[in-house]
């Protein structure tokens, strides 16, 4: 089967814009990803072990910003219709498929740990900086904000800085 | 006036706006390659620039966006979260994001819909964003004094660099502009042929074109509100608007009938209205009356919008300003306060009396400076129990 072919990106970037606007005239708040992350993890350390989240500081913080469930939180709705708008879209464009991806000169072994180690710098520091591309850089420039621009160039910054020494993953 | 949440939208009805944002955002960004890696860190290796150009065209397009919806009065920029800066750790914390993007090859929104489309290095990712957020929970007393450190508050980029809104925007517009076509030869070069999608050249000449124009037209763009506010200060402006008047009296019978149609917008300072204030009236400036509070106020059916301050050109200014934002029913206390003072207030007797009608008026003046200050008196204690109810910035971030 045939995969179809990718968007046009400025078109892409277009509609995305657009989604923003209206998710900020709307909500008076931009996008946003690993603050979901930050919500699901809080709620399985309470299940878990239950009353842990009121004595820890960093849980402390966030309830007291977000009060009630930390499940019933805008990013976490947002997220749940992430995963289902890829999936449409993956399914009408005959994308879905169970795949580990890796360059050709790499491996199952080093896509794997990069993945893990990759998304564990990630989901710390999106929660040091604040948001990840989406929440800090996105958003952030959407409203000119000094602290997602900061960010932003941080992020790309970073891996433009880094690239180099991980190449061997990718070319 | 946006933002439409909480009143327009309410919070729980919020949460399915969520869900359809995401998915909405979710199928965007699918459909234009951001669930593979290999896409994804073509950005930093020369070779696929997607990255880059979606993002920038986001970004600029609801920067635009913004900048005109605030601009037509359609947004109220001061309740939208601006998401704050804590200088050191959104650095440090950009740099981590940055080595996790070239080692996993997604960001958090990235790996999420990858792993939609069946992706298993995407759900690794996931996986692993989990505990980094663990060890970030975990070990927080040891990162507490980084991740506050250096509070700036929620600045927005161009108050931090000393130059306007517009500039800035149209600085951002040429970059982006300029990106868009350095990279298309960066990519041409490291690929050996150029990017298939991009065959019609004379298109993107007429996109960049009609790009120009919009950063020319937003750095040429007025401020509305800017605008209003100087030329108010000038007095023929302000006093040829036709505002209609209200007398004394007219208020003060309103006020004790208790006519639930009045609207009161006094323009006097804080100090000043905190020691006297009519019933039915709030506090504003002249800059306070573009915001949602006062939109909401204003847009209402069937209501007399009634200016006050001390003297009556400084009302008129106010006035002005609402016409010329289209409100309607607009008026202004004729003496202002101060006539509304000695007339009602601190009313005396006059010596002599002239006529029937005079006697009627100053009849009904003897009663309302009875009746008058026992309201303000009342509508003070409620006002102590009731609290000051003001908009608040939205909650947002991650």
């Amino acid at each position: 089967m045939n995969e179809k072919k990718y968007m046009n990106p400025y078109l892409a970037g277009f509609f995305l814009g657009l989604i923003l606007l209206a998710t900020i005239y709307i909500t008076g708040r931009g996008l946003g990803a690993s603050g979901a992350v930050k919500s699901v993890y809080t709620t399985i350390v309470e299940s878990v072990f239950p009353g842990y989240t009121s004595s820890a500081k960093f849980y402390q913080e966030y309830g007291k910003e977000h009060p009630g469930n930390p499940l019933k939180n805008w990013l976490v709705f947002e997220v749940i219709g992430v995963i289902i708008g890829a999936f449409i879209s993956g399914l009408i464009s005959n994308r879905l498929k169970f795949k580990l991806e890796y360059s050709p000169k790499s491996s199952t072994k080093v896509r794997i740990a990069g993945a893990l180690i990759g998304g564990l710098l990630f989901g710390f520091g999106a929660q040091l900086g604040r948001g990840c591309t989406s929440g800090a850089a996105l958003s952030g420039m959407a409203v000119l904000s000094t602290g997602g621009l900061i960010t932003m160039m941080a992020i790309f910054g970073g891996a433009y800085l880094f690239a180099y020494f991980f190449r061997k993953m990718w070319i | 006036m946006g933002p439409l949440v909480p009143e327009v939208i309410g919070n729980e009805l919020n949460f399915i706006v969520a869900l359809f944002i995401g998915i909405a955002f979710g199928f965007i960004l699918e459909q234009a390659g951001f669930s593979t890696s290999k896409k994804l860190v073509g950005l930093f290796y020369g070779y696929d620039f997607t990255v880059l150009r979606v993002f920038f065209t986001a970004g600029v397009t609801a920067m635009i966006g913004v900048i005109a919806f605030n601009h037509w009065g359609l947004l109220d920029m001061n309740l939208v979260y601006v998401n704050p800066t804590f200088l050191k750790s959104a650095i440090v914390g950009g740099l981590i994001m940055g080595l996790g993007f070239v080692v996993g090859g997604f960001c958090p929104g990235t790996s999420v819909c990858a792993a939609a489309i069946g992706k298993i290095d995407g759900m690794i990712f996931v996986g692993g964003s989990f505990l980094g957020v663990m060890i970030f929970a975990e070990g927080y007393p040891l990162f507490e004094n980084l991740y506050l450190s250096d509070a700036w508050g929620n600045v927005r980029v161009f108050e931090s660099l000393g130059m306007s809104q517009s500039f800035f925007a149209f600085l951002m517009i040429i970059v982006a502009v300029g990106a868009f076509w350095a990279t298309t030869l960066v990519e041409k070069r490291v690929n050996g042929e150029p990017n298939p999608i991009f065959k019609r050249v004379k298109l993107y000449y007429g996109l960049t074109a009609i790009a120009v124009l919009i950063a020319i037209s937003a750095f040429a763009l007025p401020d509305r509100k800017e605008n209003l506010l100087n030329k108010v200060n000038d007095e023929n402006f302000t006093n040829s608007a036709k505002v209609k008047l209200m007398t004394s009296d007219e208020l003060a019978f309103r006020i004790i009938d208790d006519d639930k149609n009045i609207q009161i917008f006094d323009l006097r300072i804080k100090k000043d209205f905190d020691s006297l204030n009519l019933p039915k009236s709030n506090n504003y400036t002249l800059g306070s009356l573009f915001e949602k509070d006062a939109d909401k106020l204003l847009s209402l059916k069937n209501k007399k919008n009634i200016f006050i301050a001390d003297d009556e050109l400084t009302a008129k200014k106010g006035a002005a300003i609402a016409m010329k934002l289209g409100y309607t029913d607009i008026y202004i206390l004729q003496g202002g306060l101060e006539q509304f003072k000695k007339d009602i207030i601190y009313f005396k007797m006059p010596e002599t009396v002239n006529s029937q009608s005079e006697k009627d008026t100053y009849r009904f003046r003897t009663k309302a400076s009875g009746l008058i200050p026992k309201l303000i008196q009342e509508n003070k204690e409620k006002q102590k129990s009731s609290g000051e109810k003001k908009q608040k910035r939205v909650v947002g971030g991650c």
